[in-house]
């Protein structure tokens, strides 16, 4: 900005030149960031552009850029003034950059949107909001929804390091107002059909759901989508909702708006294990529930579930096909297979087993979605031992595997894993890291998921199918190569796109399964032959 | 039930809305100006010395000083300034408000304005044009000409011409000029066209010769900003109410002496709220830099606080480039002047906002919490005495000065028992 | 407004954090504010204590 030293020495090169425009007029302000402009150019000492106002006039004579043609201008003629080098540039230059700065800034638009600097003036701002979404650091997020459930707004609060105290007193006042308070650490909903956050897109239809984790309530709602039916609302609760100290207000809050909502026809529950007298309150709810209710408390108390009257599920898919049975009058049982038929199965896992040798005899689980690893541990835990961060039983912790041998299975979004970097669905480098340093010679399978919808990475299945490439190349090396099995939790309406993620992962031999529980126990029986000799 | 503060502000929003700015006439500073005393030259923004001046207040001391005949030559004028025999105070404290450096000495031609609704007056100086002028802190010869040609020609026609007009709705005036595409702060272009319309018959009315009255009507119509001097004392009469309302958080005063920017506040009386002014980032002239600039200076602020100017940017989208936004940029500005403000002005409607009304009543605790500090279109001038303007562009209130004033209104509280433990 | 009025209506969302949940509701045509969020006060301690002060004071 401004002008250079006009120092003698240059100005012996220097000549003063006039563009006059007759009757153009631009105002001042144009012109003087043009004058700014103009002023950078290779070879222009100074210059003036101006309209031909006295002002402008008595200027050009203070700068020393006044020639006698400037003296018969009237104020509507434009004229550009400049001390130049002619062996650098011409007025021809500086006119043509005049002209080119004029349409440039026609073209231009603002940035943004107006941004309101807190809660309170937004609400202002835009009258009929009825969400508030919170992502901000946890220490400030109690003192934000306080203050929106106040306003009468339902929240959806995704940060976490959220106190139990805050959760329960905000969960309290929501209740009393008859609001929605979805949180802290909730990832998944979807209101209206509007996914938020960490949600795929499903079709609309008459299938409610309350999930207490994010990814769990993702597979059912995926599941559901690919049977053909869809999702009323998909309400999520946060994880600790029940628990003892919150006694599950808002899986209840959610579960009677279902109830009461004329477009759920089925309701779906998804939670871990409740504390019992959380779970008896639910229980007392699906007793006399008009809808029918589907409840899977992944591991959960099988007959509790039956004795109230809702049907127990075994897994995520199998909560979404009941749920889809039902709603259809259909028939249905515990779906414990596959979607292929089970002799193409097991010719699938004979020919993948014999790519292995012999000392290839372990397991590395790689997940990035907490439920779908939770599911993965409670149906591999059956048949083998597995060591994890999300361990079954204390001992089968992951700092106790014996000298770095051992089944592992890892949910990588777990905070020990994510200090002071995303999550791994919505960047997929911890999990690359961890395919270099936890797969060797003695890896024989790889299970991972690969998580589709908002909020996640744009090509997830990309990232496994490049680090899939690695490893086998890697193996190679040692006259080796792996199995490697998958599933998507995701739709083709999914802007990563179902089928394109498929074919991404099985152009590198991974095997893609329909669903996290048929990827799991493709992964079991795999297992299972490798015991028996490869 | 309300609870003491809220009482208070909307009492103060209350005096705002209902105030009635009217130009009733012209005077001679020294006649009419409260308080006003030969050896008493008026300045802009809060209190401040000779010694602690800037260049631009220092500048129009001195040709303030030749103007009134009390010294000859720049060197004398100094060597008077710094002697004592000169008294300064802020134009603040004698309902007076003036632009940039805003010297005003008794000799000066002022208008008068009146708030109908409450009586109160305020003045202002008659405003000199662009270029070399006082108010940028030029005191060469061709500026005292200037000012005389003002006194003896411009002052007496104007106020033949308002005498035979009658008294100008001024608030209706700058409405009007908002829906024109000015803020009547750094454009005062359409306002400038709507009071020459409105005087014009009455100037030719008048009995002075035809090359006088050309004169007059020539200079107004080569001034944009000839309604600056009528925008800043209506601004003034409207707020200075305000001063008076116990317990209101409502900033009624902000200015800047080149030295310190102040604000004031309505519970806190004629209490002064002051911390170091910026340097503008604007668009300078060609052949200026930020260098070259005069921390920030002038009683012009006094629109922004009524909720016009740099608040109404929304509707002078021509101005915006100052800073090198885009008329969508003017609207955000205007939008996030409501975060700190307690209404909407009933009377300044501004069409590129819908026609919402201007953002109204700066609330000191709504600054503090939002962190949003006012915005201000303004004048740059030179830091050198003498120069005169090198730019434009926006500026904010040190936050600072809103913090010292919500420490000083919580004590005051405090002290009356007003707090709740 | 209850939860079974909020299933009747266009949902309109405030979006106080990460500013990529604002880009995937605008994606799908969702009415939403971005909160240019910042602690109150800018997290200034005695500041926030003041305010703290003057939020309670004596009614009329």
């Amino acid at each position: 900005m401004g002008c250079p030293a006009k120092t003698s020495t240059r100005a012996r090169h220097m000549t003063l030149r006039t563009k006059i425009k007759r009757n153009a007029y631009y105002d001042s302000v144009t012109l003087m960031l043009l004058s700014r402009e103009l002023q950078n150019l290779e070879g222009v000492e100074d210059v003036l552009v101006g309209m031909g106002t006295d002002l402008n006039l008595d200027l050009a004579r203070d700068l020393g850029l006044a020639t006698s043609e400037l003296e018969a201008l009237t104020p509507n003629d434009l004229f550009i003034a400049a001390k130049i080098d002619e062996s650098k540039t011409s007025m021809d230059v500086l006119e043509s950059a005049f002209n080119d700065y004029l349409n440039k800034r026609a073209e231009t638009d603002g940035d943004d949107d107006f941004q309101p600097s807190s809660l309170s003036s937004a609400i202002q701002s835009m009258p009929g909001a009825n969400m508030v979404l919170v992502s901000i650091a946890g220490e400030y997020a109690a003192a934000e929804v306080d203050e929106a459930l106040d306003a009468g707004l339902h929240v959806m609060l995704f940060s976490d390091n959220v106190s139990v105290e805050d959760e329960l007193r905000l969960k309290q006042k929501a209740v009393e107002k008859g609001l929605l308070m979805m949180g802290p650490d909730c990832g998944t909903a979807i209101i209206n059909g509007k996914p938020l956050c960490f949600a795929n897109a499903v079709r609309r239809g008459k299938i409610g759901v309350v999930g207490a984790s994010g990814t769990g309530t993702q597979e059912v709602t995926v599941q559901v989508h690919k049977l053909g039916e869809g999702l009323s609302q998909v309400i999520g609760t946060g994880g600790r909702d029940l628990k003892e100290q919150i006694g599950g207000l808002m899986m209840i809050q959610g579960f009677q708006s279902l109830i009461a909502d004329p477009e759920t026809d089925l309701i779906v529950l998804i939670s871990k294990p409740p504390a019992p007298s959380v779970a008896e309150k639910i229980y007392q709810i699906a007793k006399t529930s008009p809808k029918p209710v589907v409840i899977d408390f992944i591991g959960g108390d099988r007959a509790a579930v039956e004795a109230a009257g809702a049907v127990p599920c075994i897994s995520l898919e199998d909560a979404a096909q009941k749920a889809v049975r039902i709603l259809r009058g259909e028939a249905y049982a515990d779906f414990t297979g596959f979607s292929l038929p089970d002799e193409q199965i097991d010719r699938i896992i004979e020919r993948e087993v014999a790519k292995l040798k012999p000392d290839q005899t372990e397991l590395r689980a790689l997940f990035t979605g907490g439920t779908l690893a939770d599911e993965a541990m409670k149906l591999l835990g059956v048949h083998h031992d597995i060591y994890s961060n999300i361990p079954l039983s204390p001992e089968m912790a992951i700092e106790n595997l014996p000298s770095g041998r051992g089944h592992i299975c890892l949910d990588l979004g777990e905070d020990k894993f994510t200090r002071g970097r995303p999550h791994p669905m919505i960047d997929p480098q911890t999990r690359t890291e961890f395919f270099k340093s936890h797969v060797d010679g003695n890896t024989g399978v790889i299970l991972v998921d690969v998580v589709l919808g908002f909020g996640s990475y744009h090509d997830p299945a990309g990232a496994v199918a490049e680090s899939v490439r690695e490893i086998r190349h890697r193996l190679a090396e040692q006259g080796k190569d792996v199995v490697v099995v998958a599933s998507v939790c995701g739709t083709e309406l999914d802007s990563q796109d179902l089928n394109k993620s498929i074919e991404t992962l099985e152009a590198e031999g991974v095997i893609v399964l329909p669903s996290n529980a048929q990827a799991v126990r493709f992964t079991d029986r795999v297992l299972q032959r490798m015991k028996k000799g490869v | 039930m309300l609870d003491i503060i809220e009482t208070a502000n909307k009492e103060a929003l209350e005096i705002i809305q209902n105030g009635q700015p009217t130009l009733v006439g012209l005077g001679v500073a020294g006649e009419v100006i409260p308080g006003m005393a030969k050896d008493l030259f008026l300045h802009a923004g809060p209190p401040v010395t000779w010694e602690k001046m800037s260049g631009p207040l220092r500048g129009g001391v001195m040709g303030g000083l030749m103007y009134e005949g009390l010294a000859s030559t720049p060197e004398e004028a100094a060597a008077y300034a710094a002697s004592g025999k000169l008294r300064f105070d802020p134009c603040h404290h004698h309902d007076a408000v003036g632009p940039m450096a805003g010297i005003v000495t008794s000799k000066m031609p002022v208008w008068i304005v009146e708030n109908k609704a409450y009586g109160n007056r305020a003045y202002c100086t008659l405003n000199e044009g662009l270029g070399k002028v006082l108010r940028m802190g030029a005191y060469g010869p061709e500026v005292i000409k200037h000012l005389q040609w003002m006194e003896t020609v411009l002052y007496p026609v104007l106020k033949a011409t308002i005498e035979i007009h009658g008294p100008i709705d001024l608030k209706t005036m700058i409405a009007q000029a908002l829906q024109m595409g000015d803020e009547v702060h750094n454009r005062n272009k359409a306002a400038t066209s709507l009071l020459i319309r409105e005087i014009a018959p009455s100037i030719l009315k008048t009995s002075f010769s035809n090359e006088e009255k050309i004169a007059v009507l020539e200079f107004l119509n080569s001034n944009d900003h000839t309604f600056l001097n009528l925008s800043m004392p209506a601004a003034k009469a409207t707020l200075e109410p305000v001063g008076k309302v116990k317990h209101s958080t409502i900033v009624y005063t902000m200015a800047r002496n080149g030295t310190e920017f102040g604000i004031r506040v309505a519970a806190l009386g004629k209490r002064w709220f002051t911390a170091p002014a910026e340097i503008i980032d604007g668009l300078y002239f060609p052949g200026f830099t930020k260098e070259d600039a005069n921390p920030d200076v002038g009683d012009s602020c006094i629109t922004e606080t009524l909720g016009i100017g740099g608040f109404s940017m929304a509707t002078a989208p021509a101005i915006v480039q100052f800073v090198g936004g885009t008329p969508k940029d003017a609207v955000r500005y205007t939008t996030s002047m409501y975060e700190i403000t307690t209404e909407e002005s009933r009377a300044y409607k501004l069409p590129t906002m819908n026609f919402r009304g201007s953002p109204t009543g700066i609330d000191i605790r709504k600054v503090i919490e939002t962190q949003v500090l006012p915005v201000i279109n303004t004048g740059i001038a030179s830091k050198e005495a003498g120069v005169g303007q090198v730019g434009a562009g926006i500026v904010h209130p040190p936050m600072a000065c809103f913090e010292q004033a919500l420490e000083a209104y919580v004590n005051l509280l405090e002290d009356e028992g007003l707090l709740e433990e | 407004m209850s939860v079974n009025d909020l299933f009747k209506q266009e949902l309109k969302v405030i979006n106080l954090g990460l500013k990529s949940f604002q880009n995937d509701l605008k994606s799908q045509g969702v009415t939403t504010v971005q909160v240019n969020w910042k602690p109150k006060a800018g997290g200034k301690k005695n500041m926030l204590n003041l305010l703290g002060r003057i939020s309670k004071t004596k009614k009329l």
